[in-house]
């Protein structure tokens, strides 16, 4: 196999895979920022580090777990580089809890089904806003990309059982967030 | 598509229970455990019924904005003006630097033949101040000098008369 071909076939893989997890990648970045300009731009920069160091991914891990690693970095590089640069005036595009919750699919239920399932949808969201980066991390892979523990801690870098401990705490305060509302 | 995780009433969860609970389980009354569990199973429920709502209505806005069209515009006009406001600033910054220099310069050489200038006077006027006291020095030399006799002469007379 010529070094040009062994390139080529790289570059189709690399595609394919960023064809099938770009959607995924993405909606774990706008569920983290809430803002539909800035996860494209992460998703962007994600896939191009993703290709700068395709040829070292050696599939030890998922390609989608491996994906989500590097959104991840690439979401704390961001937030650093924001904290950096505080004199800069940044425009966001983040949308609060409320707006965010009314991408809720209208399925067969009454109107006020549907009013009471979108408070507890923006319930959860000012739950998820009150979370810790590291609980938010592994909260939105859990419940909203269905991740399993262990590609949750592949991904995060952390054990099954700080994946877990996270998770509890996560969850309680989600529980207590749904529960003050009763 | 169903969801992978799922919430059985009752259910242990990490970190839900402290020491001692379980001794104040078997206390309680048979009635109390099973209010218990039917407030646990409704809170569970509404729980997992809560975060399948959350997840359908983040996949359903991420496939929305996926699919619709980008606006760039408005990003586009805000980095230009942005790196226009970075070069105006940047060519003032060089003006300015450039303008204080050139006039540090200026002033340094001002200094420079001020110094040179008052160097000269001050040499000039010591020149004179020397001549006028070596003038002055002579004539009080002739003024005040007169022949006076050498302080053996009497002596040396006495000597010679005695011989």
């Amino acid at each position: 196999m010529t070094m040009a071909s062994a390139e080529t076939i790289a570059a189709e893989e690399f595609a394919r895979v960023a064809a099938t997890y770009r959607a995924q990648i993405y909606r774990y970045l706008l569920s983290t920022t809430r803002d539909v300009d800035l996860a494209e731009t992460l998703t962007q920069e994600c896939l191009l580090k993703a290709h700068r160091n395709w040829a070292g991914f050696r599939g030890e891990s998922s390609a989608l777990t491996w994906l989500m690693r590097i959104a991840i970095n690439v979401l704390k590089d961001h937030w650093r580089n924001r904290r950096m640069q505080f004199w800069r005036q940044t425009r966001t595009n983040a949308v609060d809890a409320d707006e965010a919750s009314d991408w809720l699919p209208s399925q067969e239920s009454s109107p006020e089904q549907q009013l009471l399932a979108r408070e507890r949808v923006g319930d959860v969201w000012r739950a998820v806003e009150k979370l810790s980066g590291r609980q938010r991390t592994v909260f939105l892979l859990r419940y909203v990309e269905e991740m399993e523990i262990s590609e949750i801690a592949a991904a995060t870098a952390l054990s099954d059982g700080t994946v877990k401990a996270h998770l509890s705490r996560a969850l309680g305060r989600v529980r207590t967030e749904l529960g003050g509302k009763r | 598509m169903s969801p992978r995780w799922s919430f059985k009433p009752g259910s242990f969860e990490p970190g839900s229970f402290k020491p001692g609970d379980f001794k104040k389980d078997e206390k309680r009354s048979s009635a109390e455990m099973t209010e218990m569990d039917t407030r646990h199973a409704a809170q569970d429920k509404e729980l997992e019924e809560a975060l399948r709502n959350f997840r359908m209505s983040v996949h359903a806005w991420s496939d929305a904005a996926m699919s619709s069209p980008r606006t760039v515009i408005a990003a586009t006009r805000a980095s230009v003006w942005r790196a226009a406001a970075g070069w105006a600033l940047g060519c003032v910054l060089v003006a300015g630097i450039v303008t204080g220099g050139v006039f540090q310069h200026q002033r340094a050489e001002e200094q420079q033949q001020a110094a040179e200038q008052s160097r000269r006077i001050q040499e000039q006027v010591a020149a004179h101040t020397n001549e006028d006291s070596d003038t002055l020095l002579a004539h009080v030399d002739s003024d005040v000098s007169r022949q006076v006799p050498a302080a053996m002469d009497p002596l040396a007379s006495l000597v010679g008369g005695t011989e």
